[in-house]
């Protein structure tokens, strides 16, 4: 593993650096076999694994109801998104249509925590950086959300909050108020963030320039998500190959056109903006009525495969479920955009500085849950 | 110009009381001397540890509200002023682990190393016109002299920990201690120049009528700016990025050894404003309508930098290196010549 026979560009032997699994911002387990010449990389090796559960083949042992269950630990910033997905696959094999109440609340939370999404890939993002106090600032808003998800669900973190036809509970009645509130708290803060770290001199310095990913290399990496957006693809699956009732909702898909860190960090910026834009007319739509569809007690969808793509907040996260028939799936797959966008890590690490690989690897934005699974 | 309420007329009064002592026991002014320093010695020694507990509990209570946190609250009951005692303890009684292929002498020298000499500067600072442990003609010049020893240990620690992680540590803080060196002495030159003495306390005097950070700004901001970098604090804080490198030239330190290095970067932090308010904001100096003791002046202005140096700390987020070199060599460097260069061209023109 360790390749100590690479010379730098003088002929000079370099450095190993062994980066991770332990280690402040490697976002989780992550290990980075880099090999250096002073503080320029040579090579990089992303080495992924070691928080394998094994969850593909673990779902073919559980009923699909269970399935959803565990999906809250794919990635574990955003909960909602995973359950939608794979809530979606499974109605898609049953052909069960679910409610409109149903439809709107699924797009509320899986908004909601978009935007906790984005909220800590601000903190996070200037974290790596160097500049601490946004990480409290990104946690404290997230609180907020969390507070909110909590009234609905009773978890904090894995919410397990759909089901197979619909969603497991209906919102408190002050929920559309305190989320309303929240949205106008947010606008608010959104100001904050922009004064603390996106118009900070140094925060632009490092990462204005920085790990450019051209739109060749998004292609054939098969990049996705804000990453593919932040170098000038406009492609959201949220509009480009509409699920539940996105296609009901007004809002805008940012691109940006350099593709480097910075682009990257706006664009979550902006998105976090329209991802309030949706929740807010969500608030407005939604009407009482059914939050269940009648399915079946015992889910036993027919002989059959199912294919379903969605826009998590870090990229396309899609499953692919084959049904034999029985109570548990025959295949589950699980499309994983964390794991797909950290490729490109390899291709662009080599020739940036130390500290620069911090940046990309956090304006990639990965969960580790998600990429070993 | 000499004030006559201050807590030097106190000392005053006590080395004059042990001189007759000792003159009257037919002792000579030596071992009076001697034993005067050693008190003095002793009181420096309590004030920058008092100082140093109490800025790190600064530390914590200014990140704290700034990040809309309290801070420590419970240890000692208000505010949790006893945290860092708390702390301190603890590191007191934790293993020290030495790496197993560390190379051990060095690693246990670093600690001393780093903050024998940030104890040292302490000497010349003049807390009041005649509180002060040395008035070297040389004064401002030792300071500087001692607090680049530090770069010495930050690089024993770094090499001899025997871990890369330190190794780079180390090796970009001797990078940028080195080169912000020149710029920190450059622009206090420029103030040496209007004094004509490298004497603190002259330095000081010469302020009585308009402090230096009115006369020569761009002097005292690239002084701040340079001192930021010296004490490796944010944004210059790279050598113990906790982000890149896990902690720098420290990560392999536990325990006690720890606690120096984590004592003598804020000792140095310490000196850095000591010397900002001595040299830009006129020392113990203070308005005549307010008949303090000049160490209350003194510690006023010195905090009030440390607070902005807290405040600048958890505001930004960090250089990376190369532009750091950039803007040491490229900016501030040049600045500072050309500092001076209007300084001199003023001296000619005006005198």
């Amino acid at each position: 593993m360790i390749d100590n026979k690479l010379k730098d560009k003088d002929g000079f032997e370099t450095m190993y650096l062994n980066m991770g699994p332990q280690h402040p911002s490697t976002h989780g387990v992550l290990r980075l076999g880099l090999v250096l010449d002073g503080e320029v990389i040579v090579s990089a090796e992303p080495d992924i694994g070691y928080l394998h559960r094994g969850m593909e083949k673990l779902a073919e042992h559980r009923t699909y109801q269970a399935n959803i269950a565990m999906s809250d630990r794919f990635d574990y910033v955003t909960s909602m998104n995973n359950n939608f997905v794979v809530a979606l696959a499974i109605e898609k094999l049953l052909g069960v249509e679910i409610p409109k109440r149903a439809h709107y609340l699924r797009i509320l939370m899986a908004e909601l925590n978009r935007v906790v999404n984005h909220i800590l890939l601000f903190g996070f993002f200037a974290m790596d950086l160097g500049a601490t106090t946004a990480l409290i600032f990104g946690f404290r808003e997230r609180e907020e959300v969390l507070d909110l998800f909590e009234s609905v669900t009773g978890a904090r973190l894995t919410y397990n909050y759909f089901r197979v036809g619909g969603v497991a509970r209906d919102l408190p009645e002050d929920f559309i108020q305190k989320t309303g509130a929240f949205i106008k708290l947010m606008r608010k803060r959104i100001k904050d963030y922009d004064d603390l770290v996106t118009n900070n001199v140094i925060f632009r310095d490092r990462s204005v320039g920085i790990g450019k990913i051209s739109k060749e290399d998004i292609l054939a990496y098969s990049l996705s998500g804000p990453v593919m957006r932040a170098s000038g693809i406009k492609y959201d699956i949220r509009k480009d190959d509409t699920y539940s009732v996105y296609k009901e909702f007004d809002f805008n898909i940012p691109t940006r056109e350099d593709g480097d860190c910075f682009d990257r960090y706006l664009l979550r910026m902006l998105e976090l903006r329209e991802s309030l834009k949706i929740i807010e007319q969500v608030l407005v739509k939604l009407e009482p009525g059914e939050i269940m569809a009648k399915v079946p007690k015992v889910i036993k969808p027919p002989a059959g495969e199912a294919y379903i793509r969605t826009e998590s907040p870090k990229g396309e996260l899609s499953v692919y479920l084959v049904s034999d028939g029985t109570v548990n799936p025959y295949r589950f797959h699980l499309r994983a955009p964390s794991f797909i966008n950290l490729q490109i890590l390899q291709k662009i690490l080599p020739g940036v500085k130390v500290a620069d690989v911090i940046a990309i690897l956090g304006s990639i934005d990965i969960v580790l849950g998600e990429v070993d699974r | 110009m000499n004030v006559s309420y201050g807590l030097e007329n106190i000392w005053l009064w006590f080395t004059a009381l042990l001189e007759k002592l000792f003159g009257w026991f037919g002792l000579p002014y030596i071992f009076a001397y001697t034993i005067e320093k050693i008190i003095f010695a002793a009181a420096l020694l309590a004030f920058i540890s008092i100082s140093v507990l109490f800025l790190i509990w600064m530390e914590r209570k200014v990140s704290a509200h700034i990040q809309s946190r309290l801070g420590p609250m419970h240890v000692g009951g208000w505010h949790g002023w006893a945290q860092t005692i708390a702390d301190m303890v603890k590191l007191l009684f934790k293993e020290d682990i030495i790496p197993a292929k560390a190379d051990k002498w060095v690693h246990r020298i670093a600690p001393i190393v780093v903050f024998v000499p940030s104890l040292m500067a302490f000497l010349v600072i003049p807390f009041e016109k005649n509180l002060i442990g040395q008035d070297l003609n040389v004064g401002i010049l030792l300071i500087f002299a001692f607090s680049s020893l530090a770069v010495l240990a930050i690089i024993m620690g770094g090499w001899a920990s025997n871990n890369k992680y330190t190794l780079i540590g180390g090796i970009r803080s001797a990078a940028q201690m080195v080169s912000y060196e020149i710029p920190l002495v450059l622009s206090v030159l420029s103030v040496v120049m209007m004094v004509g003495s490298l004497k603190l306390n002259d330095i000081v005097e010469a302020q009585s009528r308009v402090w230096f950070v009115f006369s020569q700004p761009l002097a005292f901001m690239l002084y701040i700016i340079a001192g930021t970098a010296e004490v490796n604090r944010t944004p210059f804080d790279l050598p113990e990025a906790e982000s890149e490198i896990v902690s720098g030239y420290n990560t392999e330190y536990s325990g006690l050894k720890y606690g120096f290095f984590m004592l003598s970067e804020f000792t140095n932090m310490l000196i850095v404003s000591l010397v900002a308010a001595t040299v830009f904001m006129g020392g113990w100096l203070g308005p005549k309508w307010l008949p303090l003791p000049g160490i209350i002046w003194l510690l006023l202005k010195t905090y009030l930098i440390v607070f902005v140096l807290m405040w600048v700390r958890w505001t930004f987020p960090r250089l990376r290196v190369d532009r750091l070199m950039d803007f040491g060599w490229k900016i501030l460097i040049p600045l500072a010549f050309i500092n001076i260069f209007i300084t001199g061209l003023f001296m000619v023109i005006f005198k």
